[in-house]
C-alpha cells in the first residue's frame, strides 16, 4: 500500500516537470567525458598554436580556437542540465556537425588554405574520426533526453 | 624518456580499457577491482610524469618541443583518475564505458608522447 502511494506521488511530481533535467548522467556521462577530453585537447592545442606560431597558419589556428569554444560550451551545458541548456547544447552540436563537415570538405578541396591541420581537418581523421561521431551521438542523446520528458514539458 | 615505460603504460591502459569495456558490455558498473586497476594505471602515469620531468631537468629536450610534451604528459597523468571519479558517481554500465574511454585516451596519448619525445632514438 505505501508503495503505491509513493508511486503516485512520484508520478505527480514528474508531471509538474522537474526543475532541472540531468543531461550528464547515464549515457550522457560518457559524452561529458569525451567532450571534456576534446575541450582540453582543442583548447590547449589552439592556445599553444595561437601564441607560438600564429603566422604559420592563421586560418587553421583560428578555426581550432573556435572548435575549442564550441566544445567547451557543449560540455558546460551538459554538466549544467535543464531544458535551456539542452536546447543550447542541441544548437551547438548542430553547429559542431556543420563545422566538421564543412571544414572537412574545405580541407579536402583546398589543402593550400591549411598549411597546418585543425581538429576538424579531413573530418577529424587525426582524432580517429571522433570529431564527426561525437556531434551525431550528442544530437541523438539530446533528442532522447527530450522525449523522455513528461508531456507537459514538450508543449512550450 | 624510457621507451619501455611508455609502451608499458600504453599496454596497461589498453588492458584497463578492455576490462572496463567488458563490464560495460555486460551491463555492469565499475567495481572495486576496476578501481584498483585504475589506481595502478594512474600510478604508472605519475611515475612516468616524474621520470619525464627528471629527464627534462637533466637537459634532454623532446624532438617536437618541450611545451607540447609537458602538455601531453599532464593530460596523460590526469585522464584515468578524472574518468575514474566520473564513473564513481555513475553506477551504471555508462560509468564503466566512461572509464574505458579514459583508458583509450591514455593509450592514444602515450603514442603521441612517444612521437613527440622522438621515440626509438632516445
Amino acid at each position: 500500500m505505501p508503495e503505491t502511494t509513493a508511486a503516485t506521488t512520484a508520478d505527480g511530481a514528474e508531471s509538474t516537470a522537474p526543475a532541472k533535467r540531468s543531461l550528464g548522467t547515464g549515457p550522457g556521462r560518457l559524452l561529458v567525458a569525451l567532450y571534456g577530453v576534446f575541450t582540453v585537447a582543442a583548447a590547449s592545442r589552439s592556445l599553444y598554436q595561437l601564441l607560438a606560431q600564429f603566422d604559420r597558419a592563421p586560418l587553421a589556428y583560428s578555426l581550432s580556437a573556435l572548435s575549442a569554444v564550441v566544445y567547451g560550451f557543449i560540455l558546460f551545458s551538459l554538466v549544467r542540465g535543464g531544458e535551456g541548456a539542452r536546447r543550447a547544447a542541441l544548437a551547438c552540436c548542430a553547429l559542431e556537425l556543420l563545422g566538421v563537415l564543412g571544414i572537412g570538405t574545405w580541407t579536402l578541396l583546398d589543402p593550400s588554405a591549411f598549411p597546418d591541420a585543425t581538429v576538424w581537418s579531413d573530418y577529424g581523421m587525426g582524432y580517429l574520426f571522433i570529431p564527426v561521431i561525437l556531434p551525431v551521438t550528442g544530437l541523438l542523446w539530446l533528442r532522447r533526453a527530450r522525449t523522455e520528458q513528461p508531456a507537459a514539458g514538450v508543449q512550450d | 624518456m624510457i621507451d619501455a615505460l611508455t609502451i608499458a603504460v600504453a599496454l596497461a591502459a589498453l588492458a584497463l580499457a578492455s576490462w572496463c569495456g567488458f563490464a560495460a558490455f555486460r551491463d555492469q558498473p565499475t567495481k572495486d577491482w576496476h578501481f584498483i586497476g585504475m589506481a595502478l594505471v594512474s600510478l604508472l602515469g605519475i611515475v612516468q610524469l616524474v621520470i619525464a620531468v627528471v629527464q627534462l631537468a637533466g637537459g634532454h629536450s623532446p624532438d617536437k618541443g618541450t611545451a607540447l610534451f609537458v602538455a601531453y604528459l599532464l593530460g596523460a597523468a590526469a585522464c584515468v583518475p578524472a574518468t575514474g571519479f566520473m564513473s564513481l558517481s555513475e553506477r551504471t554500465r555508462w560509468g564503466s564505458a566512461t572509464a574505458a574511454a579514459g583508458a583509450v585516451v591514455l593509450a592514444v596519448l602515450e603514442v603521441r608522447l612517444f612521437d613527440i619525445w622522438g621515440g626509438g632514438s632516445a
